[in-house]
């Protein structure tokens, strides 16, 4: 593909960003500090396009893309913050606190959760569905760490972190639709499982349903802007 | 293997049926033998063997009609005989050469009159089991003339020219899908069939398999030589044993044949077909979560693109059709691109199988050319609504369609009308509702189906489709108020806008539809707390109110 130019030019948000063949939405918005709120995207994962947060409008296009997912083209014009676009995230936001049981004032991740940052961000000030209040349990069987599947809101993080960077893919989802759940190995109590230990999933988990036991009752702020890192000193050695 | 050695084996098969003065063809399809086709078939070997004269009994697939079933078909004199017991099979046989017999015959020929058949041309004709047959009909007849004398190029063309649109549902242009396929680069490609047959109703595919395996095999096989493929595979869900059992059969006698494996019609071209088993998740009949299943790995469907033409098959350009869309191919490459193009509508060529069930006097597979008006199908073909009740709706595209109300019965069907009024083709199943259905419980029923079969990666099918349940639900038990309508509305645009794949994309379709063309009988369920077919129970109390002036 030798005719194809290797650098494009594009419109997000009215401002000409140039990009690199091959970069996602994303990608180029970040560089150019052009904010798109993203859930289930984590630098340094692979993208799934599941949480559908950093949808995008495209001129002429009706489809909505997923920024995180979607490469660029020349010429593109890209619109990421339009009314409809915040109507969208806002109510898909309703659905995941409706979804299990996120009570912020309960929770160990309070003030450090992505999704309670992300609902104000997005001006969520309240919850118009009906919750559905689901009796899920808590794994606390490992021994420094603890499972409430009440908060998770399964963005996969966990799974994809302990498959693709640790190595060891003991989470995984079982189930189908609205009754999906993250399990270790066959469905297996944590404490029991392969796990390494290594606490990477607690980190990446961006709600309070991977914790670390020992920060119950404090505050539990989390790292994950390690595995960019740790990723590339990998690829330098 | 030679269109010589083809013609060959044609030839012997008609010689050894000719040595027989009658052909008695048994459906043993699913719904005959469910009412007791087997033991005719055994009562009829009986008989024959009884009765001194010259009789080939065979089973086969399909006929269509099934709520006539068993049938029987006397050939040469094509006599249909419906509604067959084992307590019959004397009669039949004695009647050979003789009259009819009476009480058995049916009067269905309004219900053929219509039909035209080139997928199920073979259906009720041959058994499924027997390669022979097939190739006495024409079967490999076109895998051979594409081996030997067209380019892969012009396979791809003849396609093209034939106007073939996607069977599975969402009516992509077949020849620009295998066009995309041979275009891409790579020297491994793969050519999967997608069986995975899921909607409520719909039979249409199961059928297809059970009854003429090798159409499907053939169908695949020219696709493989059009793209350049070696490797195939068909993903059936394991729900339909017959179905799995026939194909492996089928995949044996065309290895045996020489029509599967290397150098098929000694030529440089090598295919070989594996089946792979789905375990019952409909969004496995998405194409990417189907892949991931046949990968091994959960099926969840992944955002396009890449498109599978691209990279599917681990990461490799794979075609992907649906089992109609093959057994459409055959006959596309034997009689010409033109032949096809000229049958249907105007933007919708050829034929579409249909699985027609629901409230209707026929209830069974049939094969119309498309554009036929809506009433065609359920007046004539279908015999009408039994029970002196009046028709309310047709469902068309399974979940992901939508309700067409009875006043819409001009409607041509074809990809596009059926799109405009809000539904969709989809892989074929028409359900017929009569004024016993309750338009709403209707909404809510394929809601809760998507709901239980969404994957459950992407939030809005996953958690969108249980909202609009538990919504559905008030409204069905008369709990609901018009602003959970109007949530009902908000969430159908969010589902459907937001949603990763085609499954969560149409979830909201069949609430909407019925919105649309129903909405009276929603605001009779909210506000007047009353069900009009009287499905619903309703749990609040009847309400005395003077009714409200609603403008819907």
């Amino acid at each position: 593909m030798s005719d194809t130019p290797e650098v494009k030019t594009l419109v997000i948000d009215g401002q000409e960003v140039s990009a690199r063949r091959g970069q996602t939405i994303l990608e180029v918005a970040q560089e150019n500090e052009i904010h798109i709120p993203t859930l289930c995207h984590l630098d340094g994962l692979s993208n799934v396009g599941a949480c559908r947060m950093c949808l995008v409008e495209i001129k002429g296009s009706n489809k909505l893309l997923p920024a995180c997912v979607s490469t660029v083209f020349e010429g593109m014009e890209v619109t990421t913050n339009s009314e409809r676009l915040q109507r969208y995230r806002r109510n898909i936001l309703e659905m995941l606190f409706a979804e299990r049981n996120h009570i912020c004032s309960v929770c160990v991740a309070n003030g450090h959760c992505e999704l309670q940052a992300l609902a104000q961000d997005q001006g969520l000030t309240h919850v118009r569905l009906p919750y559905r209040n689901p009796g899920l349990p808590v794994d606390a069987s490992h021994e420094r760490f603890t499972a409430d599947h009440n908060r998770c809101i399964l963005c996969t993080r966990c799974v994809r972190v302990c498959a693709e960077v640790e190595g060891a893919h003991v989470w995984d989802v079982a189930g189908r639709g609205i009754n999906s759940m993250i399990i270790t190995d066959l469905h297996e109590d944590w404490g029991s499982s392969t796990c390494t230990r290594c606490g990477k999933c607690v980190q990446v988990c961006p709600t309070g349903a991977l914790f670390d036991k020992s920060k119950i009752g404090s505050d539990h702020p989390k790292y994950p802007d390690f595995l960019p890192y740790l990723n590339l000193m990998r690829e330098a050695r | 293997m030679t269109l010589e050695e083809l013609e060959q084996i044609a030839k012997s098969v008609h010689q050894e049926n000719s040595k027989y003065d009658y052909e008695v063809n048994v459906c043993m399809d699913l719904a005959c033998a469910s009412q007791g086709a087997d033991k005719l078939r055994d009562a009829l070997l009986k008989a024959a063997e009884a009765s001194g004269k010259t009789i080939l009994i065979r089973k086969t697939g399909c006929m269509g009609p099934c709520s006539s079933g068993p049938l029987v078909r006397v050939d040469p004199d094509e006599t249909l005989y419906a509604k067959v017991t084992d307590a019959n099979a004397q009669a039949i046989v004695n009647s050979l050469g003789d009259k009819p017999v009476p009480e058995l015959q049916c009067d269905l020929n309004e219900h053929f009159e219509k039909q035209v058949r080139v997928v199920l041309e073979n259906a009720g004709h041959i058994d499924p089991e027997k390669i022979d047959d097939y190739i006495s009909r024409d079967g490999y007849k076109a895998l051979m003339t594409a081996l030997l004398e067209m380019t892969p190029n012009g396979v791809v063309h003849r396609i093209t020219e034939s106007g073939l649109r996607g069977r599975g549902g969402g009516g992509y242009p077949t020849g620009l899908k295998w066009s995309t396929v041979a275009k891409a680069t790579g020297d491994v490609k793969y050519v999967v069939c997608n069986g995975d047959e899921g909607d409520p109703g719909a039979f249409m595919d199961r059928s297809v398999m059970e009854g003429d395996p090798h159409r499907v095999i053939e169908g695949m096989a020219i696709a493989a030589y059009a793209v350049g493929a070696s490797k195939g595979f068909i993903y059936v869900r394991a729900e339909y044993p017959v179905a799995v059992s026939r194909l492996t059969t089928a995949i044996r006698e065309a290895r045996r044949r020489g029509l599967l494996g290397n150098a098929i019609g000694n030529t440089q071209f090598n295919f070989d077909i594996e089946i792979r088993l789905g375990a019952g998740a409909f969004v496995c009949g998405e194409e990417t979560a189907l892949l991931a299943s046949i990968e091994g790995r959960r099926g969840t469907p992944k955002p396009r693109p890449p498109y599978p033409a691209v990279s599917g098959l681990w990461g490799k350009p794979t075609l992907i059709n649906n089992v109609e869309t093959y057994a459409n191919i055959a006959p596309i490459v034997r009689n010409g691109g033109k032949w096809f193009f000229n049958m249907g509508s105007e933007r919708s060529k050829g034929t579409k199988v249909f699985a027609l069930t629901g409230r209707i006097k026929n209830t069974g597979l049939i094969e119309v050319p498309l554009g036929i008006k809506l009433w065609e199908i359920i007046d004539v073909i279908g015999g009408g609504v039994p029970g002196g009740h009046k028709l309310k709706a047709v469902q068309t595209g399974g979940p992901s369609g939508g309700c067409i109300p009875a006043d819409m019965l001009g409607l041509g069907v074809s990809y596009d009308a059926l799109m405009a009024a809000g539904s969709i083709m989809g892989s074929g199943g028409m359900i017929v509702m009569d004024d016993t259905s309750c338009m709403v419980n209707v909404a809510r029923f394929f809601i809760e189906f998507c709901m239980t079969e969404s994957c459950g990666k992407c939030i809005p099918c996953r958690a969108g489709t249980a909202q609009l349940h538990t919504l559905l639900t008030r409204i069905c038990t008369g709990k609901a108020t018009m602003a959970d309508l109007e949530m009902i509305e908000e969430l159908c645009d969010t589902v459907k806008t937001a949603s990763l794949c085609g499954l969560g994309q149409t979830a909201p379709n069949p609430v909407l539809s019925t919105l649309k063309y129903f909405r009276n009988e929603y605001i009779e369920h909210i506000v007047h707390k009353r069900c009009p077919a009287g499905v619903c129970a309703m749990e609040a109390p009847v309400s005395t109110e003077p009714a409200l002036e609603v403008h819907a």
